[in-house]
């Protein structure tokens, strides 16, 4: 893969961690960087409670919609409802359910790295 | 409908996407910019970009006429095509903007190293863009020739020379700015037409019936048939006939027909009486934007219904032009805060579509005979309003259309030409990447040109359903799911996408006409979405010990926020 210049430009985040004193007795983040097996247990459990994150959403997501194709097979009379929610109502409930994950996934991420640089 | 305003129009938006295209240029410098614009591109710009790409000639013109032809079932696309992007942040968009690589094929590599799976990713991304790129070009030949009468191949090659020169001039920098702006040309050009539409029904009493089934004529109307069709009648019908129905011909003579099919000769001209209900067609009509010829909703319409939902929520991930866009966002966060954006611009702008269907239902319903669905968008300001006002709205829908062919045009070329460049040619300089561009669309133009009649209208169904099958279980297990082995990636790919594929293939070859064979393969998405995972675990569990040795250090760049990323990668 090709290192290009821009990867470099995403580095330079956040506060000079190299600068801060390390506790000494117990730091999940060298851990991690060490590739050490509690490090991969910690890479691990973040990704855990992303899937169920994701999951959850999906699950109402599949609950939401699924159902739908066989209440309008049960009600072939209910044509205005299916234009309805067809046409319009879905699509709110969408955008909620992404921004639900996103503000879900963000947290996740920030309890995570807190968790990690043991703040 | 006056075709100068049209033209006007349709030349306006082509060099206005050339002017934005060179203002982007203007800051395009390196190689990096012509790929991924130096991935920084904001939220906001790239929502846009990402919506303008993604709304395709099958969105703008083909839910509409399928709307009209098929009824309120058809919403199902656009449903889909918009719950795909959630689908997509769900489980890809951040890891997959971490995971640090250009497209598709780099993805797979970094996860897997492995260069076979490369090579058949990038296989797999080339023959998707170019499936979807057909209909694109094919598109624009028959709104041009609907609006002008010009020669079909034309319009093609109108959209093929402007996006090879925008792509391979610009980059991916200068195709983010015409993207973003050819979403808004696009959300005007149908919400503005919409709302004189919309005034021109409540001033007309706004009936409703066209929310009912089936859809009826509302006053006397003549019908000319160009193409041979067969109706499908669900009960006796009485019209004037001037011309062969059944293989028996008449001249201008009362008909009545008896429930059931009939076939009507090309050339017929049927008048149908005020309140008759409009006949359903069966094969035959010619909806070439449309995915509807592999279909038959009489049978098993659930089936088709669930294939549909299923195809369309897991493709959406998979097609090359969405996926290569998420590299552009600066980070993980950004490219989630990009999807939710999308959502919301491409679930405003189909709100519009049905409008259309359903006023092409109450006002043009004989499009439905004609073969010229597609075009009731198109059509619909010039029946309703008229006169010079409907000509001018008429001619900012036709605008729109163009946009959306250009866009959606130049965002397959991006990420074909890309895969292109760095799998084929030998170096990845800026030069070949122009090379690779031109490469891109001539194979497209000249399938389009060649195979001119047939129905490639299916190919953006073929797409789809070829994408959720292959793409989406290299995607979501690839980043899930720590066992995945090169072999089981490529059996998982070449079983779920060849399996898809050849299903559609075999139905578009027209092999079995009938029964629930027929809607197994014309909706293959329902089996060959989970014979794609499964077998991508199953092979990935038989060879344990090919895991790749640095899986563990790749899934936590994949997952870790950027902060914590720094010495993990390097």
């Amino acid at each position: 893969m090709p290192q290009e210049p821009a990867e470099r430009r995403v580095v330079v985040t956040g506060p000079p961690r190299r600068a801060r004193p390390t506790s000494g007795y117990y730091r999940p983040r060298t851990e991690i960087d060490e590739q050490t097996t509690l490090g991969h247990t910690y890479v691990r459990s973040l990704m855990r409670i992303q899937l169920r994150t994701g999951l959850t959403v999906f699950a109402v997501l599949a609950l939401l919609v699924g159902p739908l194709p066989l209440v309008f097979a049960a009600a072939p009379d209910a044509r205005r409802l299916e234009w309805a929610v067809l046409g319009f109502g879905l699509y709110p409930p969408l955008v909620l359910l992404a921004r639900w994950y996103v503000r879900r996934a963000e947290r996740n991420e920030r309890d995570f790295v807190r968790l990690v640089e043991d703040r | 409908m006056n075709s100068a305003y049209a033209v006007t129009a349709v030349a306006l938006v082509a060099v206005a996407t050339v002017l934005v295209g060179a203002f982007g240029l203007r800051i395009s410098r390196t190689t990096s910019d012509f790929y991924v614009a130096s991935r920084t591109v904001g939220p906001r710009l790239n929502a846009a970009a990402i919506s303008g790409e993604y709304l395709s000639a099958a969105s703008f013109l083909g839910i509409a006429g399928l709307v009209l032809v098929q009824g309120p079932d058809m919403l199902w696309y656009p449903v889909g095509y918009t719950a795909g992007y959630l689908v997509l942040l769900l489980f890809v968009a951040a890891p997959l903007r971490r995971s640090g690589a250009y497209t598709l094929p780099d993805f797979a590599e970094a996860r897997l190293s492995s260069h076979a799976v490369r090579r058949l990713a990038g296989t797999l991304v080339v023959g998707v863009g170019w499936l979807y790129l057909l209909p694109q070009l094919q598109g624009a030949g028959l709104t041009l020739t609907v609006l002008t009468g010009a020669p079909d191949w034309l319009g093609a090659v109108i959209v093929a020379v402007v996006v090879t020169v925008i792509v391979a001039a610009g980059g991916m920098r200068s195709i983010t700015f015409v993207q973003a702006f050819q979403y808004w040309l696009k959300l005007t050009a149908l919400l503005v037409p919409a709302l004189f539409l919309v005034i021109a029904w409540q001033s007309d009493g706004a009936p409703s019936h066209a929310f009912d089934e089936p859809a009826e004529f509302r006053e006397q109307r003549v019908v000319r048939v160009d193409d041979t069709v067969d109706l499908r009648l669900t009960a006796p019908l009485t019209v004037t006939v001037d011309g062969t129905v059944d293989g028996l011909a008449h001249k201008d003579a009362e008909v009545a027909l008896p429930a059931g099919t009939h076939r009507i000769d090309g050339g017929t001209r049927l008048t149908f009486a005020e309140g008759s209900e409009v006949p359903v067609t069966g094969n035959g009509a010619d909806d070439a934007l449309s995915p509807s010829r592999a279909e038959s909703r009489a049978e098993r319409p659930l089936y088709a219904t669930y294939g549909l939902i299923l195809a369309t929520f897991f493709g959406t991930m998979g097609l090359p032009h969405v996926v290569v866009r998420f590299y552009t966002s600066p980070h993980g966060v950004a490219a989630r805060r990009t999807t939710v954006a999308v959502l919301g611009l491409i679930g405003a702008f189909y709100l519009l579509p049905p409008v259309y269907g359903a006023l092409g239902r109450l006002y043009a319903p004989e499009l439905t005979l004609t073969g010229d669905a597609d075009a009731a968008v198109l059509l619909l300001p010039g029946r309703m309003i008229g006169g010079t006002g409907g000509d001018l709205l008429g001619a900012l829908v036709a605008g729109g259309a163009f946009a959306a062919f250009l866009s959606t045009a130049s965002g397959l070329t991006m990420a074909v030409a890309g895969v292109i460049t760095q799998d084929v040619l030998p170096s990845r300089g800026v030069r070949h990447f122009r090379l690779g561009t031109v490469l891109a669309m001539v194979v497209p133009m000249a399938a389009s040109i060649i195979v001119g009649g047939l129905p490639v209208a299916d190919a953006v169904g073929l797409a789809f359903a070829v994408s959720a099958s292959s793409f989406c279980p290299l995607l979501v297990l690839g980043i899930w799911w720590r066992r995945l082995t090169p072999p089981g990636a490529a059996a998982g790919m070449l079983v779920g996408g060849g399996s898809a594929f050849l299903a559609v293939a075999a139905t578009m070859a027209g092999y079995p006409g009938a029964g629930p064979w027929h809607a197994l393969l014309a909706w293959p998405a329902l089996w060959s979405v989970p014979l794609g995972f499964l077998t991508m675990v199953l092979v990935s569990l038989a060879t344990p010990g090919r895991v790749p040795p640095g899986t563990a250090a790749v899934l936590a760049r994949f997952h870790l926020p950027e902060e914590l990323r720094t010495e993990v990668s390097a």
